[in-house]
């Protein structure tokens, strides 16, 4: 091999980004799903948890839209119930914990909603 | 030589891109698409392998019979050496940013001109021996095995690139057609594939000194016969040394300006200068071409032929070399020269410094040659020349940079600078046709030939026009160049693009402008062609010149 | 172009199919890792097998003018003369795409007024240039916007690019600019290589295809964001485990990140024996990453060949008369030759 040098420093390079989620990971504990706090008195959300998982940003945004600009404050639901249309008095009512609810899962997953720059700071986030 | 057509002929003739996929289509050897096969006495003689005879035209090639496996073996051996060919062979994205940068594409729009396709038909060749892909799947990927067809194409398309290296400029990886077009012509070369107009001057400059071979003695008369003609335009008889030993500088420019119109006129210019400067110098018979034809054959040509220069100037004494104006000779000396032959003799001094200005000239400590336009450039600066460029009124000239000073040394700042020293009127070409961008003559690399005159015309369409465009617009009338074989071929690419524009090198503008001590007046310049607004019979007034 | 299409959809198919058909875990471990290891091994191996070959000869492509009189300007990063110099021009090359940024079109005019005939004139072209930059750059952004997924906790740089690339806050999710601009610059590059004559008279099954996966990976990337929303909790969950070598279950992961993922891996495992070398392979490049100082200071080339020409000795053997005739020195008199 010619300027063997130059072409295993490339090759180290390369090899050590390209693996790199191997190596930094390695010898640490498994990752595990966020323990994120549930409501304790409610056992149902507006919708199932799969759902909400996936789009609970999109209903957010599909409440505020709903709300403020539709004047409508009533959701129905997949199976049929209806809720009021509130952050504050739907969803913080039960999630009222919003440091190991919201922001575990947000922080573990990089996720930095922008809700809080209109809306007052839950509690828990101090 | 049919006659030419028009050049609104020639262009509107250009075909329509084939319908089908290129590896279907063949090309078809017409009289005029190709260059005349290389003798086989000249082969023999160069040991060349497999000499033969054949014609290009013909269906049978006479190929050895074991030619699959010559090829396939060449170019294992080829891919071994140079990583350069490995690497073109794998990362050309197809992006087509070469296309129309090729003078061969834009003149004849033949899709295989485009650079990228050039290179593809042999890219093809290698996908199916040495990529995964090619193995697996063949044709559908553009792999495809060797074949008497695709020897004839490679020919075919390997001789219609010059290696002017202008697709290599725009190419993002830069892929250097000009490397993949010698190995071609190397890989034919091994089954016996070469041309006459090679061939036949690689045979001369090996066993008598320069391509027309001419011998010792005619070398010696032809260059008295212009220091004849200098003496009876200036008055005075420049020296002309010869394989004298004990001088500091050996002096090697391409036989071309020696017997050719109008390099002559350049080599002339290069006598008065050197009798100006007293420059301690000698001419070699022996290694009497600068230019290398073995540097479109292979690279051990190359090697082969560049060897005598240092082998001479060890012989001489010489302390370093000056090279005369030549573009393929500078691409060899500037990119080769020194690992082909260095170290460069002992006897060469450290680092060549000019023996007037006293300048070193750091960039050529190794191989201890220098360009004759940095030499001037250096003089020049320094005042050493007493000049008026005003002898030189009756022309307006553009320069043409050549692809090989421009593209493979990067001497473009030297010759302009000489050039506005010695010319009161200097324009330049489009900016896309010049420096690191000019077009190739269209006829370099060995296709300096006649047979293919109309194939040349329309290589040689972007730097026609681009000539033709100042000369419409700025009453251009002249063009200068520091290549030998641009001075061949740009005079008859000016006269069917541009006519009534003349060719010539550099120096001989420096000849006709260099006021030299005790000349006679000059009612001529070194073509002895009358000087507009001279009297040749109104008394010269010594004094005021003298002062200048 | 059919080609290329009919093997994407089928490669997308069939992890469709196999993600509902109970084979999500061929589809989402054994394979990234396959593709992984043949990644990292194959892209490797090209390089060794590059460097096994020397560079016998210095030839780079002079862009300026180069080094030599002191009172003449060099071009420094066109034509370097030196190391750093040369550094210079490969990060030019390599971060800016230099050289494709020259790019002009051609356009062959046959009655021009000036000319009074036939006119090349050239345009300045530089979209090629501005698509492939963007590609490439959002392409990157991507790519490091993915860590968040093999990463815990996210690190702040990368949460940074994120608040970058969603500067616009338009959307929930966020839309991140580099996704779209990526398919954006995708679509163009493909869209060229069909409406470009000479670009699609030398395309090829090697030129579609990965253009098309690329556009396929992209396209399932942001369906998986924007449209079909997969709850990406769970999947930072799975991609964990494959980054700790310890596969999390595959049940429950959306189809579509099967797709994507088998997308992926087909793309590392295509990657190491195609045109998408170029990647290593610009830093190999012989005519951009060495100076242009062969004059300066000789290369030295491994195999040359030792010298064979015609000595002067055999050329004075062959032409000492001629030469004595026309006076000129020799090394033997032709009395002494003859003896």
């Amino acid at each position: 091999m010619y300027n063997a040098k130059a072409v295993i420093v490339g090759a180290v390079i390369f090899a050590v980004l390209f693996s790199s989620p191997f190596w930094l990971n390695f010898g640490k504990d498994d990752y595990k799903r966020p323990d994120v706090v549930l409501p304790k008195n409610e056992k149902e959300c507006v919708e199932p948890v799969e759902y909400m998982r996936a789009e609970h940003m999109a209903l957010l945004n599909q409440w505020r839209d709903q709300a403020l600009r539709n004047e409508k404050r009533v959701y129905v639901s997949s199976t049929g119930k209806e809720w009021t249309i509130s952050l504050q008095n739907t969803c913080l009512k039960c999630h009222n914990d919003y440091a190991n609810f919201c922001e575990k899962c947000h922080i573990a997953n990089s996720v930095y909603p922008y809700c809080w720059t209109c809306h007052i700071t839950p509690e828990g986030k101090k | 030589m049919a006659k030419l057509p028009t050049p609104h002929e020639l262009m509107a003739s250009r075909k329509d891109f084939p319908a089908g996929s290129w590896l279907d289509v063949k090309p078809e050897f017409a009289p005029g698409s190709f260059c005349y096969p290389a003798k086989v006495e000249t082969m023999e003689r160069l040991h060349m392998p497999h000499p033969h005879e054949w014609d290009p035209a013909a269906e049978d090639w006479n190929l050895p019979d074991n030619w699959e496996k010559i090829l396939c073996d060449a170019f294992e051996e080829r891919l071994e050496k140079h990583r350069s060919l490995k690497l073109f062979m794998d990362i050309c994205v197809r992006c087509g940013a070469c296309a129309d940068k090729c003078h061969f594409f834009l003149g004849t729009n033949d899709p295989k001109n485009m650079p990228v396709l050039r290179a593809e038909l042999l890219r093809s060749l290698y996908r199916r021996d040495y990529t995964m892909l090619g193995k697996l799947l063949g044709a559908s990927v553009g792999a495809r095995g060797w074949d008497k067809s695709v020897v004839k194409e490679l020919f075919y398309y390997a001789y219609q690139c010059t290696e002017c290296r202008r697709c290599s400029l725009f190419c993002p990886y830069g892929i250097d057609t000009a490397e993949i077009t010698a190995i071609v012509r190397e890989l034919l070369h091994e089954v016996g594939l070469g041309t006459h107009w090679i061939m036949d001057p690689v045979k001369n400059c090996s066993f008598t000194g320069n391509h027309l071979g001419i011998q010792p003695h005619s070398f010696v008369e032809i260059v008295e016969m212009l220091a004849d003609d200098c003496e009876t335009i200036t008055g005075i008889r420049p020296k002309t040394p010869f394989n004298e030993k004990g001088h500091e500088i050996l002096f090697i420019t391409p036989s071309g300006d020696v017997f050719a119109d109008p390099g002559i006129y350049t080599f002339m210019g290069y006598l008065l200068l050197f009798h100006e400067l007293d420059l301690d110098y000698t001419f070699s018979t022996y290694a009497s071409e600068g230019g290398n034809f073995g540097s479109f054959v292979s690279f051990n040509m190359a090697k082969k032929l560049n060897a005598k220069m240092y082998a001479e100037a060890e012989r001489l004494g010489a302390k370093w070399i000056l090279g005369g104006e030549c573009g393929h000779m500078w691409r060899v000396i500037n990119q080769y020269m020194g690992t082909y032959n260095g170290p460069a003799p002992s006897c060469m001094m450290d680092v060549p410094t000019s023996p007037i200005t006293g300048t070193r000239f750091e960039n050529a400590a190794s191989t201890k040659m220098v360009h004759i336009a940095e030499f001037t450039a250096d003089l020049i600066r320094h005042n050493k020349l007493n000049l008026d460029p005003s002898r030189n009124d009756h022309i307006i000239t553009t320069f043409h940079d050549s692809c090989n000073p421009a593209r493979a040394m990067g001497l473009l700042e030297e010759p302009r600078y000489i050039l506005k020293a010695v010319c009161n009127n200097f324009v330049e070409m489009p900016e896309n046709t010049i420096r690191e961008q000019t077009f190739c003559c269209g006829s370099g690399s060995g296709l300096n030939t006649e047979e293919i005159m109309e194939l040349r015309m329309r290589a040689g369409m972007p730097r026609g026009n681009a000539l033709r465009y100042v000369q419409q617009k700025y009453d251009v009338n002249h063009m200068a160049c520091v290549c030998a074989i641009d001075r061949a071929t740009l005079t008859p690419l000016a006269n069917y693009w541009a006519p009534g524009v003349t060719v010539s090198g550099l120096h001989e503008l420096v000849g006709n402008a260099l006021v030299m001590k005790g000349e006679q007046k000059r009612t001529m310049d070194l073509r002895q062609e009358d000087l507009p607004n001279v009297d040749p019979d109104e008394p010269e007034d010594d004094a005021e010149q003298g002062e200048e | 172009m059919i080609a290329a299409l009919a093997m994407v959809a089928l490669i997308g198919c069939i992890a469709w199919a196999g993600a509902a058909g109970g084979l999500a875990f061929l589809f989402s471990v054994v394979l990234p890792y396959v593709a992984v290891i043949i990644f990292v091994v194959g892209v490797i191996r090209r390089m060794v097998y590059w460097a096994k070959s020397p560079v016998p000869f210095r030839i780079p492509t002079t862009g300026g003018q180069e080094a030599s009189l002191d009172f003449i300007k060099q071009e420094k990063w066109d034509c370097p003369c030196t190391k750093g110099q040369t550094v210079v021009r490969m990060l030019l090359e390599v971060l800016t795409f230099r050289s494709l940024f020259r790019n002009t079109h051609a356009e062959v005019l046959l009655n021009d007024p000036v000319n009074k005939g036939p006119r090349v004139v050239y345009y300045s072209s530089k979209w090629l240039w501005v698509f492939a930059l963007l590609f490439h750059y959002c392409f990157l952004v991507v790519f490091i916007r993915h860590f968040r997924f093999f990463m815990d906790p996210v690190p702040g740089c990368i949460t940074l690019i994120e608040t970058l690339d969603g500067l616009m806050q338009v959307g929930v999710p966020r839309f991140y600019v580099s996704g779209g601009l990526l398919l954006v610059a995708l679509l163009f590059l493909l869209t060229r290589r069909l409406v470009n004559e000479r670009v699609r008279y030398i395309s090829l099954l090697n030129d579609y295809f990965p253009l098309l996966l690329l556009i396929c990976i992209v396209a399932t990337g942001l369906c998986m964001r924007y449209f079909d929303k997969a709850d990406i909790a769970s999947i930072k969950v799975f991609i964990m485990g494959l980054a700790h070598l310890s596969p999390a279950s595959t049940e429950g992961l959306p189809s579509l990140f099967v797709v994507h993922l088998t997308f992926v891996s087909v793309l590392l495992l295509y990657f190491p024996f195609s045109k998408l070398m170029h990647m290593p392979g610009i830093f190999f490049s012989p005519t951009r990453n060495v100076p242009n100082d062969t004059r300066r200071v000789r290369h030295v080339n491994p195999w040359n060949p030792p010298k064979q020409f015609f000595t002067y000795a055999e050329y004075e053997d062959e032409y000492r008369e001629f030469m004595a005739d026309a006076g000129l020195p020799l090394e033997k008199q032709p009395e002494k030759a003859a003896e």
